[in-house]
């Protein structure tokens, strides 16, 4: 087995990177696969609440790094799906303690026996953010449809070519229909052209997204939500096959669609 | 009837996600390059100044424009020239 390393990054914090990791976590597992998932936002851990897994940590990423104990040690298995583990972040240590070079052999030690290691990354200029990527085969950047998002999104495009990890594929999260439908929402197409990168999700806002995280049981689980089968989606592309995007992630509205049939190449 | 339409579909434009993707445009284009508005605007102007020591230029017609393609930012110059009047020397 060789898993894929999958580091879930951004460049404006409070996106949706950990909901995404969580989620795209489970989905990978639901599916069949062995998923491992670490947690790289030392000091400011949460992967494990989203998870549900809270209760079940002893050891984490710095102890492992510093010796105290074994990677199998500080691995917590999750309940509910017998083939995803959770390498908690060090909530009181110094973001220094970890190097991209032990992320490095870290993952490598992993990547013998899972199909997939997702690391869920602090948001971009923060130190963190490279030791997440140093070791990742593919980088997710999460988005939302707001301007700050974006361009610092966009900077963080630039930097992960840079570090000759990309190229980046995107995840636009938190898209409101409703206000795409009233024009005061960018719409997937005005991201992906002013970004210009591949598109690997779309994820609507959803309430249930925080409500399962209030049970620490992630969206992905229910596949009924649509926030759930956005991440679903993304975990199948992941496995390289190709799911079209889902019929509420069409954003023409009615009168742009008509003018355009009626003038083609118009609009 | 298709007038009427695109009246509608432009009614849009007055919307602020449009706004949101203007205004983007031209942040990710100083962010790229690393030039402030004004730096790019007195970079057009030598431009055209020394373009115009050595031919004369229709300075109305110019047009110079950052455009991107793909990831890639490109300074396009489009600058027509006065057909030469052979100015005796
Ligand atoms: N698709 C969504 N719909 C609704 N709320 C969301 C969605 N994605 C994320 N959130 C909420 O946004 C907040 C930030 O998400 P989080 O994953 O912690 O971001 P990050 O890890 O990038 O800082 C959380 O409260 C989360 O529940
Ligand atoms: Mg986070």
């Amino acid at each position: 087995m060789s898993a894929t390393v999958v580091t879930v990054t951004s460049g404006k914090g409070g996106v949706g990177k950990t909901t995404t990791t969580a989620n795209l976590a489970v989905a990978l597992a639901a599916g069949g696969q062995k998923v491992v998932c670490i947690d790289g936002d030392i000091g400011l851990r949460n992967l494990d609440v989203i998870l549900g897994l809270e209760n079940r940590i002893v050891y984490d990423l710095v102890d492992v790094v510093e010796g105290r104990c074994r990677l199998k040690q500080a691995m917590i298995r999750d309940k509910r799906l017998q083939e995803l583990y959770l390498i908690p972040a060090a909530q009181t240590r110094d973001k220094n303690a970890v190097s991209p070079s032990d992320m490095v052999r870290l993952t490598d030690d992993l990547r013998e026996e899972f199909d997939w290691v997702l690391i869920d990354s602090p948001a971009g200029i923060e130190r963190g953010f490279r030791n997440s990527v140093a070791p990742a085969d593919t980088v997710l950047v999460v988005t939302n449809p707001e301007v700050s998002a974006v361009r610092d999104a966009d900077r963080i495009i630039g930097l992960i070519e840079s570090e000759e990890k990309g190229p980046a594929r995107l995840i636009l999260n938190r898209v409101n229909y409703e206000m795409v439908k009233r024009g005061d929402m960018l719409t997937s197409d005005d991201v992906l052209e002013l970004l210009a990168v591949e598109l690997i999700g779309i994820v609507p806002e959803d309430d249930h997204v925080i409500m399962s995280s209030n049970r620490g049981q992630p969206v992905a689980l229910d596949p009924k939500t649509r926030a759930g089968t956005a991440f679903q989606n993304i975990a199948r592309r992941l496995r390289g096959e190709d799911v079209p995007f889902m019929n509420l992630e069409v954003k023409e509205d009615i009168f742009q669609k008509l003018s355009r049939l009626i003038r083609p190449g118009g609009n | 009837m298709a007038d009427w339409l695109a009246w509608l579909a432009s009614k849009k434009t007055n919307k602020s996600a449009s706004a949101a993707k203007d205004r983007l445009k031209l942040v990710l284009i100083n962010d790229r390059t690393d030039l402030t508005p004004a730096e790019l605007e007195s970079m057009k102007n030598e431009l055209l100044q020394v373009i115009s020591r050595y031919i004369e230029i229709d300075s109305n017609a110019v047009r110079i424009d950052m455009t991107q393609e793909g990831r890639q930012q490109r300074l396009l110059a489009d600058i027509p020239i006065r057909a030469a009047s052979r100015k005796a020397r």
